[in-house]
């Protein structure tokens, strides 16, 4: 896609390089500049507020993680970001610039790519089929191209191809390439969701709840992946879970969600000593 | 051989010529629907529409040219020029996809996230406009197209079988020609689908529209595009059947014969399309030739509906049809 929003966000992208540090994790990862920004998000479903005048941002490279019990609105935090809902109040800033409402497929475009909490895959494809579905926005060949200039489609259907082979092993789903992905059991599901997502080479990726239903075993499996992501590809990442000890070992920051309000903001360690955290997970009477 | 299997023979090769005409209407209805839930009632008009602004565009007519002459007081009768027939046909092919484009931006954009029987009723609505619209555009008269391809008797098979069996089969060349063109398009959907990466954003929005957003994929592009195909398919039926049998506003009834056929293939299979129409093709012609004489004849016009009513009892997903599975 190249249209005003993007220049004027890969502008943005430059400014906001120049004006931040980078800062340098315990593990060794290099934490940049804000990537996106929310501010003073509310999102409204007719009388119902699933969202309060929220604002946190994102930062290049890191973990960031959303959590809250349920009902909290860390779904619909997602959904704003990838452009499924569009808040009523509030601006949504990516690389320096501010986003006008958009589409999810014109977000996605933009190189946000996301997977989803009940997992929406397309059942009828094969799981080669639906990592290169997340190729979609790489490939530039249009279609008179591809039907006029075999070759060049063909080069470019080689070049993605090889990606996401790559991107395949990766994540240890090799064996079932082939295989109808409605056929396969859910963890291996969630898996090709992820790789189909990680296709795009997303700038921001998007997981609501990549672990949930998952065994203890698949929940280990998926949290190495989710660090080997981030690491190796450098990708920033934004997860929602309500599992909090998965979170707390994975995540640079956290922002806790309750009824629809911000109630703390900061690393795991800041985050669990937080008052209200404790008083919402223990359940504490809201009136 | 005896004359009564010759004949037989016979009949179920012209049963499968005309399969292949009702097997290209069913074929424009199953890829909407696949790519977007919608059951196009339209499709048969479409081919009709498709043929008229053919003919209309290779003789040279002014669009609304009655309508004109009405409302002016003028005396226009045509350009006075006549359009090569494949220069007229991409022509069409671009009306198709602006009226693609049009139903799209104009109807369909309105109706995201409705009820598939108001997507439904939206769909007769356009069928009435668009019958409608022919009318207007190009007249109702009953028209010839002639885009050059052969027709009549096959020779070269007449004397064959006659040679072969002492007594030569009937098969119209116009047949021979639509058959080889059903194949090559078919050959050609499937190749769009499989390798190239609209093909492939295609089946994505066919199978999960919230999954095909989230990998950047426009819905109203895809649309759009599907609708486009949909009329190409339903140019070329409309080439088939206007040079069969004239471009007429009967032509829009085929598309009720498009119903039994896709009962029988499964709404969401385009080989259950293919296989569905020659089945129903050769099943009204071999029934009409060894029950028909016993029943009084006619069987033709509703044999299909009820092998099709016996497939709902027993079959309602079709041969080819995704499973029907409730969870409970």
């Amino acid at each position: 896609m190249t249209g005003p929003g993007m220049s004027a966000g890969a502008r943005g992208r430059s400014d906001v390089r120049d004006s931040l540090d980078h800062e340098v994790t315990a593990d060794g990862r290099k934490i940049g500049g804000v990537l996106m920004d929310m501010r003073s998000i509310t999102l409204r479903f007719g009388g119902v507020e699933a969202i309060k005048n929220i604002s946190f941002d994102i930062r290049e490279g890191e973990i960031r993680a959303i959590i809250g019990p349920n009902g909290a609105g860390k779904s619909s935090m997602l959904n704003v970001i990838s452009g499924f809902y569009v808040p009523q109040e509030g601006e949504v800033w990516f690389r320096g610039s501010r986003r006008p409402p958009m589409k999810p497929y014109q977000v996605a475009r933009q190189g946000i790519a996301r997977t989803f909490q009940n997992i929406a895959l397309f059942e009828g494809m094969s799981v080669l089929d639906n990592v290169m579905t997340g190729r979609l926005t790489q490939m530039k060949t249009g279609m008179a191209a591809q039907a006029l200039w075999w070759g060049k489609a063909q080069r470019e259907e080689v070049e993605n191809r090889a990606r996401v082979e790559q991107i395949i092993d990766f994540l240890e789903i090799q064996h079932i390439r082939k295989t109808p992905v409605g056929r396969l059991p859910y963890g291996l599901k969630k898996r090709v969701e992820l790789a189909r997502a990680l296709a795009a080479d997303p700038m921001l990726l998007l997981l609501d709840e990549p672990m949930a239903g998952m065994n203890v075993e698949e929940k280990e499996d998926m949290s190495r992946f989710i660090l080997d992501v981030n690491d190796e590809f450098g990708t920033t990442i934004a997860l929602i879970e309500h599992d909090m000890g998965v979170v707390m070992d994975l995540s640079d920051r956290v922002v806790v969600m309750d009824y629809g309000r911000k109630i703390g903001d900061g690393t795991p360690a800041e985050v669990r000593s937080n008052q209200d955290v404790i008083d919402a997970y223990l359940g504490v009477s809201h009136d | 051989m005896p004359d009564q299997l010759l004949f037989a023979i016979e009949v179920t090769l012209n049963g499968l010529m005309a399969g292949v005409l009702y097997a290209l209407v069913a074929l424009g209805f199953v890829l909407i629907f696949k790519a977007s839930g919608i059951f196009n009632y339209a499709q048969g008009v479409m081919a009709l529409f498709a043929a008229l602004t053919l003919v209309g565009i290779m003789e040279g007519q002014v669009p609304f040219e009655h309508l004109i002459n009405v409302t002016f007081g003028t005396e226009i009768h045509g350009f006075g020029w006549e359009v090569p027939a494949l220069l007229a046909i991409l022509l069409t092919m671009v009306v198709m996809v602006l009226f693609a484009w049009a139903v799209n931006w104009i109807v369909l954009r309105h109706l995201v996230n409705q009820e598939p029987i108001i997507l439904f009723m939206a769909t007769i609505g356009l069928a009435y406009f668009l019958e409608g619209l022919g009318d207007m555009m190009w007249g109702s008269d009953i028209k010839t197209l002639d885009v050059g391809l052969p027709q009549g008797i096959n020779t070269w098979i007449d004397e064959t079988t006659f040679n072969a069996f002492g007594y030569g089969f009937f098969i119209d060349n116009l047949d021979l020609v639509a058959t080889l063109i059903a194949i090559l398009l078919v050959a050609a959907l499937v190749a769009f689908s499989q390798y190239t990466k609209q093909g492939r954003a295609l089946r994505a929005v066919a199978d999960d529209h919230q999954a095909a957003l989230s990998v950047g994929i426009s819905l109203n592009f895809i649309w759009v595009l599907t609708w486009s195909i949909a009329g190409f398919v339903a140019l070329v039926a409309g080439i088939m059947w206007g040079a069969k049998s004239g471009v007429q506003f009967s032509l829009s009834l085929i598309a009720l014969k498009a119903l039994p056929v896709l009962m029988l293939g499964g709404f969401t299979s385009i080989p259950g399309a293919i296989v569905g129409g020659l089945i129903i093709g050769v099943g009204e012609k071999l029934f009409e030739f060894l029950i028909g004489p016993l029943v009084g004849g006619a069987t033709e016009n509703w044999f299909a509906y009820v092998l099709a009513l016996i497939f709902l009892v027993f079959r309602p997903q079709g041969l080819f049809g995704e499973k029907i599975i409730e969870r409970v």
